[in-house]
């Protein structure tokens, strides 16, 4: 059962994966990239970590898609297409990624895996004492700094997008045109 | 662990997803597009150490944790990229890699 359930979410992955790399209307393929983080929390509900599902779930279905759309409906055109790149560029980065994918495919399958047989689940209280706990191979200080990197990045985004205002109503590289 | 499937057929998913990322990375000529391939990338990530320590390390929670590092992080990048992509497309007014290219001004 759970071997199917795992294959029917690995077509999922990849398909919409690709769907959302080559898609030409950029409100679908974020849509197809929403499909993928949701399969994604599928497999981490398979392998019974249900609290990073949680948060795969909030955090980037929740969160960082919503921010994608915002951006994607405050910039572009809706009904515009997407440039696409040349097909030989194509070509190329396909045949390169290819490439890369077999290295990496040999690498894993010659290298032997001691793979432990377990079923034990990992609770989320478990998860909060490691993090929060001070001794040996404790996360207290990568966990505060993550706390201090989150609130940098929040007030960086709040300087960096209020920006400054348009001279007299014009974007600014008019303006520069102009200057030139 | 998931009941009948190894640690390979796992790792080739991850793997397949990582180059299609990359793929989307190089090919892609929007900025809003480069920042999703991006995720793809990181979450590709993210499943290997989640797995790995699922099925090599059972009794530790490194794995978990660092995932949930790699979380927070890839939140604040795309929260800093949106801000930065918005700052560009009022001075520029395009998101396209061919016109950014002014660092300044």
């Amino acid at each position: 059962m759970e071997r199917f359930i795992f294959y029917i979410l690995a077509v999922i992955l990849i398909v919409s994966a690709i769907a959302s790399v080559s898609s030409k209307k950029m409100l679908r393929s974020v849509i197809y990239l929403l499909f993928t983080l949701c399969g994604i929390a599928g497999i981490y509900f398979l392998i019974d970590y249900n609290f990073l599902a949680a948060i795969q779930l909030t955090v980037y279905a929740g969160g960082i898609i919503v921010l994608i759309i915002f951006s994607v409906v405050l910039i572009h055109h809706i009904e515009m297409e997407l440039e696409v790149a040349k097909l030989s560029k194509k070509i190329i980065v396909g045949l390169a990624c290819a490439i890369g994918l077999g290295v990496f495919l040999t690498t894993i399958y010659s290298h032997q895996f001691n793979v432990v047989e377990n079923y034990n689940s990992v609770t989320t209280e478990q998860i909060g004492l490691k993090l929060l706990s001070y001794e040996d191979g404790g996360f207290i200080l990568p966990f505060e700094v993550i706390s201090v990197l989150l609130l940098a990045a929040m007030i960086g985004a709040i300087v960096i997008a209020k920006g400054k205002k348009m001279e007299d109503g014009r974007p600014k590289s008019e303006v520069l045109n102009e200057d030139k | 662990m998931i009941a009948g499937i190894s640690i390979y057929e796992i790792l080739t998913v991850t793997s397949i997803l990582f180059f299609i990322g990359v793929y989307g990375f190089l090919t892609r000529k929007n900025l809003i597009s480069i920042l999703m391939s991006i995720e793809l990338i990181l979450n590709a990530s993210v499943i290997n150490f989640v797995v790995i320590n699922k099925y090599l390390y059972p009794d530790m929670l490194q794995g978990v944790v660092f995932s949930i590092f790699i979380i927070a992080v890839a939140a604040a990048e795309t929260a800093l990229a949106v801000a930065i992509i918005i700052n560009l497309y009022r001075q520029i007014a395009s998101v396209e890699i061919k016109d950014t290219e002014i660092m300044k001004y």
